[in-house]
């Protein structure tokens, strides 16, 4: 059953990891829902966070590929009841039209949105939260003319998570314990690769 | 400047001093230290600084021109085959770097480990469509194990040094190193080359489970039907003994796939055949017979498993292998043993029964009775009039005794020389396996021969394929390359004529390809040659080529409409394979 998936990735900063990344999912023409980068609690090392609709067997395929990267420290990959997550949307509007017809006060409480900028021209609000939710501002601002949206890719936090800190130094000896090198596969009886 | 004030001693100073070079220089220097002997490549002006540099180093480092870029990489790739080190490539920017792209596929497929250095246009220019600039990193990611863009001659050794430990570390691949022309001009302080042995994200080498090793060996143990298929992970890991004495002490009938072969010798009682879709009759039918199936260092590629779903689905599956991702991806696996085969072959070793299985031994020598009847006997001892391509390669072992490298193209002559050819040793059959690269055995056999310059080396080549990469005849000629150049000539396209005539209702589309007087075209390049059509002559001949001092052409002329069998047809399971 294909649902929703969340990647983690912890990387070297490398130059062209991005795409060395991106490729892996292309190649098996699977589509990219949501894809961001950033600094991790770690200096020096970057997190990868990717989300795609797909079944548990071909995301754990996907991860065990992107974890085989030479850059590539680690891979994770959660459903959605095991990570903690936020999406960041903006809206601009038209500010007289919605002094005029809508009240501001009562938007902004009711969706937890804030407003980034107000102008005498445009105002922009910025919601954060789920997708379901930012989307349901923009269903309310299209009749008064929203001029511009957007939203950001998601973040991650797995709830399950100790960080990096312990593994990086796993990671810095030449002879790692067993968790940097897992077996995750014994026991585990999954479907035969079908991507 | 630094270095300068705080060293006080002279001579260290002195030492400091001379050892400003440039980023060419660093480059070779790099590649001695790394023990490397010989490079194949094609300059260009991307990469003039370091051909520059490379025209003081020619004692020390043998360069081989080649004709192509092409016949630049699978030389390379020739070399770390029958070598076991890492092969090297010169190309320059732009068409250069791009006439490479094969090449790295075809390695990355295949495993080998090659480093790849590219000249690129002048970091200020890089984006502006500079002359002979293309984005050569982004060309290659998807066929590289790891590929990385020099701008400052600094990061030289450290990055070369990394390229080599990548390559050969693991399972092994292909590494290209793009190198902007100013970082070569570069002069810098050269502090000596450290090679690299840990990176910290790449673990080349998962951890060796115990739990896994006994939980392996016990299901060994308790088995009647067990079945073992190797693959090239046996030779890339110089597994070869460790492997033998597993087979030898389990007593387990052993099949290969097509980069497997050599790495147990033909004539080993244990060893059962080839497998896959021109396999053998016997490995393929008891595939779907066995009870535990021991896959050691292959990787289920859809050319030896036939139909997935009908693929040994009564056996548990013990998978060796180095690759984490290779477990359970095409196959599912009831005991992953990960790790490198040399130090998990001996582990499951030790845990084993002496045993043998004379009953179920005997059900691979009834089918391979059943094989020679039908199909073999044909190939090797025909009564036609026409030449089979069997009774060539038969010939060929007969005067080789096993010896030779058998370096062979893509086509129905590959699947024959697999299937006949005979080998005492490891490292002796160099073919392009995964990505299936016509073209590939004329520039291979030129590396194959450097890489093992004592061997006798023999290209089996179609009269497609040759055609495809021809112009290496001057590599042979200049660099004079003792190869053997064995062509069977059906006079076409012969593998995907006989899939028309199979499938296709024998509708011959575009196979019908024209060949040039090959013995004529050896000639203009100094190169001595024969054609042959007919028995009486063909040992004579096939003696003469292998007796001949230096490099030899020999075309023999075979049947036009000869096919290869068995044959699991695709999308077929692989008990369904045909005999004829
Ligand atoms: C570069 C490349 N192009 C096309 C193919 C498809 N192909 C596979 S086998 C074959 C025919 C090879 O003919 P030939 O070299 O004469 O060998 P034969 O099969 O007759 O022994 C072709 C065209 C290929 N494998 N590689």
């Amino acid at each position: 059953m294909k649902q929703e998936f969340t990647i983690t990735v912890y990387t070297e900063n490398q130059i062209g990891l991005l795409n060395r990344i991106a490729i892996i999912f292309s190649r098996r023409k699977i589509n990219i829902d949501s894809l961001n980068t950033s600094p991790s609690e770690i200096e020096g090392i970057h997190r990868f966070t990717i989300v795609i609709n797909e079944t548990e067997d071909v995301v754990k395929k996907l991860a065990r590929q992107i974890e085989k990267q030479v850059d590539v420290l680690k891979a994770f990959y959660n459903t959605d009841d095991e990570i903690v997550w936020q999406e960041l949307a903006l809206y601009k509007v038209s500010t007289d039209e919605i002094a005029e017809k809508v009240k501001v006060e009562r938007l902004l409480r009711e969706y937890g949105a804030r407003a980034v900028v107000i102008r005498k021209d445009y105002t922009v609000f910025e919601t954060s939260g789920h997708h379901e939710e930012t989307d349901k501002l923009v269903k309310v601002l299209e009749p008064y003319g929203l001029i511009e949206f957007v939203r950001s890719a998601r973040v991650a936090i797995i709830k399950a998570s100790n960080g990096f800190h312990e593994r990086l130094r796993e990671f810095e000896q030449t002879d790692p314990g067993e968790d940097v090198i897992e077996n995750e596969y014994l026991g585990k009886q999954g479907e035969v690769f079908t991507m | 400047m630094e270095t300068l004030e705080i060293t006080k001693d002279k001579t260290a100073l002195a030492a400091k001093v001379t050892t400003s070079i440039t980023g060419s220089q660093a480059v070779l220097e790099c590649f001695i230290a790394e023990g490397v002997e010989t490079i194949f490549g094609y300059p260009g002006g991307a990469i003039m600084p370091i051909y520059d540099a490379l025209y003081d180093y020619q004692e020390k480092l043998k360069h081989i021109l080649v004709r192509h870029e092409q016949g630049g990489i699978h030389a390379a790739q020739g070399y770390a085959r029958t070598s076991g080190r890492v092969g090297v490539v010169f190309a320059t920017s732009g068409p250069g770097a791009t006439n490479l792209v094969t090449g790295l596929a075809d390695a990355m497929i295949d495993s080998t480990p090659l480093v790849a250095i590219t000249g690129q246009v002048f970091a200020h220019l890089l984006g502006t469509d500079a002359f002979q600039e293309t984005d050569v990193i982004n060309i290659t990611t998807p066929v590289t194990k790891w590929n990385y863009q020099v701008t400052d001659a600094t990061e030289i050794p450290a990055v070369l040094a990394k390229a080599f430990y990548i390559a050969k570390s693991g399972r092994p691949g292909p590494v290209l190193i793009d190198i902007t022309k100013n970082a070569q001009i570069q002069k810098f302080d050269y502090e000596g080359y450290i090679t690299c042995s840990h990176i910290r994200s790449y673990r080349p080498k998962p951890i060796v489970r115990k739990d896994y090793i006994e939980r392996a060996a016990k299901l060994i143990n308790e088995a009647q039907k067990t079945f073992v298929l190797f693959g090239q992970g046996v030779i890339l890991g110089k597994a070869e003994k460790e492997f033998k004495q597993f087979v030898e002490k389990s007593g387990i009938p052993s099949a290969w796939t097509i980069l497997g072969l050599s790495a147990l010798p033909t004539d080993h009682p244990l060893n059962v055949g080839m497998l896959g879709m021109h396999g053998n009759y016997g490995p393929n039918v008891l595939t779907n017979e066995c009870d535990v199936l021991i896959a050691v260092g292959m990787r289920f590629d859809d050319r030896v498993t036939g139909r997935l779903d009908k693929y040994a689905r009564q056996a548990k599956i013990i998978h060796l292998d180095i690759d984490p991702s290779e477990i359970d991806k095409n196959v599912k696996t009831a005991v992953p043993v990960w790790g490198d085969c040399k130090e998990t072959l001996p582990l499951l070793t030790s845990l084993l029964e002496q045993k043998c299985y004379p009953q179920w031994l005997q059900r691979f020598k009834d089918f391979q009775k059943e094989e020679e009847d039908v199909c073999i006997n044909n190939e090797l001892h025909p009564s036609t009039e026409e030449l089979t391509m069997g009774e060539v390669i038969h010939l060929l072992n007969e005067l080789t005794k096993g010896e030779a490298v058998i370096v062979t193209d893509v086509g129905q002559h590959q699947m024959v020389a697999c299937r006949y050819a005979k080998f005492n040793q490891s490292r002796s059959n160099v073919t392009s396996g995964g990505l299936g690269t016509m073209g590939f055995a004329l520039p291979a056999a030129i590396g194959a021969k450097f890489g093992a310059p004592e061997r006798t080396v023999v290209a089996v080549i179609g009269d497609g394929g040759v055609q495809m990469t021809i112009q290496e005849l001057g590599t042979i000629m200049q660099s004079e390359v003792d190869v053997k150049i064995l062509i069977l000539n059906n006079h076409f396209l012969g593998m995907v004529r006989q899939w028309q005539q199979l499938f296709n209702d024998k509708r011959y589309s575009f196979v019908d390809i024209a060949s040039p007087d090959y013995v004529m075209v050896a000639k203009a390049y100094g190169i001595s040659g024969n054609s042959v059509g007919n028995r009486e002559q063909l040992k004579d001949a096939i003696a003469a080529m292998l007796h001949h001092k230096g490099s030899y052409l020999l075309e023999v002329h075979v049947g036009k409409e000869n096919n290869v069998f068995p044959m699991v047809p695709q999308g077929c399971s692989v008990s369904e394979i045909r005999l004829k």
